[in-house]
């Protein structure tokens, strides 16, 4: 009816006078692109990070052997300082001997003490090899010690062969897992499963088989290394211990939640587990920590970098709409003598507001969508060239839609009700 | 008052205050006027006559100062804006000098939006739309916008426009005025045939006397007073 009638009007208007269409436009589709270029480009920044974070295990929670605060003894030190020193606490204090260590007993108790909240337990001894070779070839490696539960939960996809299980560990075999980088290097074409490699760990060489071969991943993102990467070699930790020569027992292991677990919670259920295994211990506690609360600040930051630039974008777009108003109240001033043509055939004065409101909504609205086109493809752009995958947020282009109507009856009501209150005989008059 | 009238109007006054001090002009003095249905009549003056004026309130444009003016049956005076638009679009169709259609918009489309404005469905307005322009000899043209027609084609289109809500009266002002005076005469010839085949009421506003002549009624205004009513002409120019 009507309402068709004006858009259809309000279109074929705009489609008459192209350049000042889109000039008229031109604040909207600023302000609305750079909001949702800005937006798209911190989302997917946050989103990216924080998924790097994960990988590096920014669910998990990381159990420290500290030395206990003691504050006649550690009046020197401020407890929080000591506290968040995490790992190098105790080397202020003494190293911890054997009996303070956690044992792979703990690690058992732990486990069937929250079964529904922990899903792996991990521990990891490294190595001093750099590099692995056979028949001549090398490729750089880092070698890791790792027990079973490491590939309880992990992003490791297994190409072929199988990962390392607990019979391993238990039998201190000479078996790794490696990456198909390093297959390919060291065994072009040939099926590396039951073959072996050398590790020159400590001035002697080890053979190992090779029991599994997992696929690599690039790495990407800001934090990613550049240069030929080294790729990791997981052994027993059974196997790692036994050659450098190390203590049994574990100064740090790691718990990994199950997921829709509060990581904060079970942090201090662990911290309460560890307290009393760790009664009769004067000197040493394990602390359990997490990085959720870094996660979260670092989140924080870039939310309020964006809110930032979006109140400027939004000045932007304020500017845009009083161009819009502008552009109505010259359009108004052409049409008036359409404006009493309209009164004449019957046109009330809310029809004739409806009409400039619904032109002036027309106009913002397609200079939002522009916008909103524009901002993604920026957007997108924006956060390739930073190196994450574009996450446009559908519920910023949806407020920018609402926002885009908002400015358009905001900064279309006053020129329109200029034009409803016209007069018929003067505006019929109108030359 | 006779409710045959279409029009009835008793001692209608205007003035109008000008400048600071209030200047009273009084540009319509006691108007009584009594248009039956049917009648084509045509009103005539110089300019500066009170003709424009009286127009204006005729086609409920503006109120007078004083007097009654009654239209279809409904009391116009002392109406709110709102109501004397809603008078506008179902008693009168007016017919301007300068056509007035709305550019860029379609033949159809102009003459269907006071229909759209009474509150009808877009199909019914079109249709009816359509109709009438063929009524007019423009059905070839439904789709043309107002800057493809010529002069004499959007004056139709006008005519057509002024018929959609089947007013009261058919409201013209001048509108041969802006034609040569062959296409003026195909105008005219229309307005005939509307009111003998169709029983229009048609108000037609001139300043020209031959014109005047074909309708069946001329009212002549001076200095704001009806200074003659003569009766009895008729189409016999043609």
């Amino acid at each position: 009816m009507l309402l068709f009638e004006n858009i259809a009007a309000a279109l074929g208007g705009l489609m008459a006078n192209k350049m000042r269409a889109l000039l008229t436009m031109l604040g909207i589709i600023i302000g609305i692109s750079s909001v949702i270029a800005i937006v798209t480009v911190g989302d997917s920044m946050t989103a990216g990070m924080n998924e790097e974070m994960q990988s590096w295990g920014a669910g998990n929670i990381s159990v420290y052997l500290q030395q206990r605060s003691e504050p006649s003894q550690d009046a020197l030190f401020d407890p929080d300082f000591s506290q968040d020193l995490d790992t190098d606490a105790y080397l202020f204090a003494g190293e911890p001997e054997e009996q303070d260590y956690m044992t792979d007993e703990m690690t058992v108790r732990l486990r069937e003490a929250f079964p529904d909240q922990i899903a792996a337990v991990q521990m990891t001894e490294p190595l001093s090899a750099e590099q692995a070779s056979r028949a001549g070839k090398t490729a750089p490696v880092t070698v890791t010690g790792v027990n079973d539960d490491y590939f309880a939960v992990t992003k490791l996809k297994l190409r072929t062969g199988r990962f390392l299980d607990h019979r391993d560990a238990r039998g201190r075999r000479m078996v790794c897992l490696v990456s198909d980088r390093l297959t390919s290097a060291l065994f072009p074409g040939q099926d590396p499963i039951g073959q072996t490699i050398d590790l020159t760990l400590n001035g002697q060489i080890c053979s190992f088989y090779i029991a599994g071969v997992y696929a690599y991943k690039e790495q990407t993102g800001v934090f990613s290394f550049s240069g030929d990467p080294s790729t990791a070699v997981y052994i027993p930790i059974s196997s790692a211990k036994y050659l450098n020569n190390a203590k049994s027992g574990y100064k740090e292991l790691t718990v990994i939640g199950k997921p829709g677990v509060d990581i904060g919670v079970l942090s201090s259920d662990i911290d309460n587990f560890f307290a009393r295994l760790y009664a009769q211990n004067r000197s040493f506690l394990p602390k359990a920590s997490n990085n959720q609360d870094f996660l979260e600040s670092s989140n924080k930051t870039m939310g309020m970098i964006s809110l930032a630039i979006s109140v400027i974008a939004g000045i932007s777009l304020l500017v845009g709409g009083i161009g819009v108003m502008n552009i109505m109240l010259v359009s108004i001033t052409e049409r008036t003598r359409e404006i009493g043509v309209r009164k004449a055939l019957g046109a009330t004065n809310g029809s004739i507001r409806l009409q400039f409101i619904i032109e002036s909504v027309v106009i913002c609205l397609l200079g939002g969508l522009i916008g909103i086109t524009l901002g993604i493809t920026l957007g997108a752009v924006g956060s390739h060239l930073i190196g994450y995958a574009a996450r446009p947020s559908a519920a910023v282009i949806l407020i920018s839609v609402g926002f885009s109507m908002l400015i358009g009856v905001f900064f279309g009501y006053y020129p329109a009700n200029k034009a409803a209150r016209l007069d018929p005989i003067e505006a019929l008059r109108y030359e | 008052m006779n409710e045959q009238n279409v029009i009835s109007m008793q001692g209608i006054c205007k003035s109008f205050f000008l400048g600071r001090g209030q200047e009273e002009l009084r540009v319509l003095k006691e108007i009584d006027l009594e248009i039956p249905k049917g009648q084509f009549v045509a009103i005539v003056g110089a300019s500066g006559s009170g003709k424009s004026t009286l127009m204006n309130i005729i086609g409920a444009l503006d109120r007078p100062t004083a007097g009654s003016y009654r239209l279809g049956g409904e009391d116009v005076e002392s109406l709110d804006d709102r109501a004397l638009s809603r008078i506008r679009n179902r008693h009168i169709g007016f017919v301007f000098q300068n056509f007035n259609l709305i550019s860029r918009t379609s033949a159809l489309r102009n003459v269907a939006l006071p229909m759209l404005y009474a509150g009808s469905t877009r199909a019914r307005a079109v249709a009816r739309a359509r109709e009438l322009l063929e009524l007019v000899d423009m059905g070839q043209r439904l789709d043309h916008q107002p800057n493809e027609l010529s002069g004499g084609q959007k004056q139709r289109v006008a005519i057509a426009r002024s018929m959609i809500n089947d007013p009261s009266i058919i409201l013209a002002d001048e509108p041969t005025g802006a034609l040569d005076s062959e296409t003026g005469r195909l105008i005219m010839d229309l307005f005939h045939r509307l009111h003998e085949q169709e029983g229009k009421t048609i108000v037609f506003i001139t300043h020209s006397p031959e014109l005047a002549a074909e309708c069946e009624r001329r009212i002549t205004l001076r200095d704001g007073r009806i200074i003659s009513d003569e009766r009895g002409f008729g189409h016999a120019a043609v």
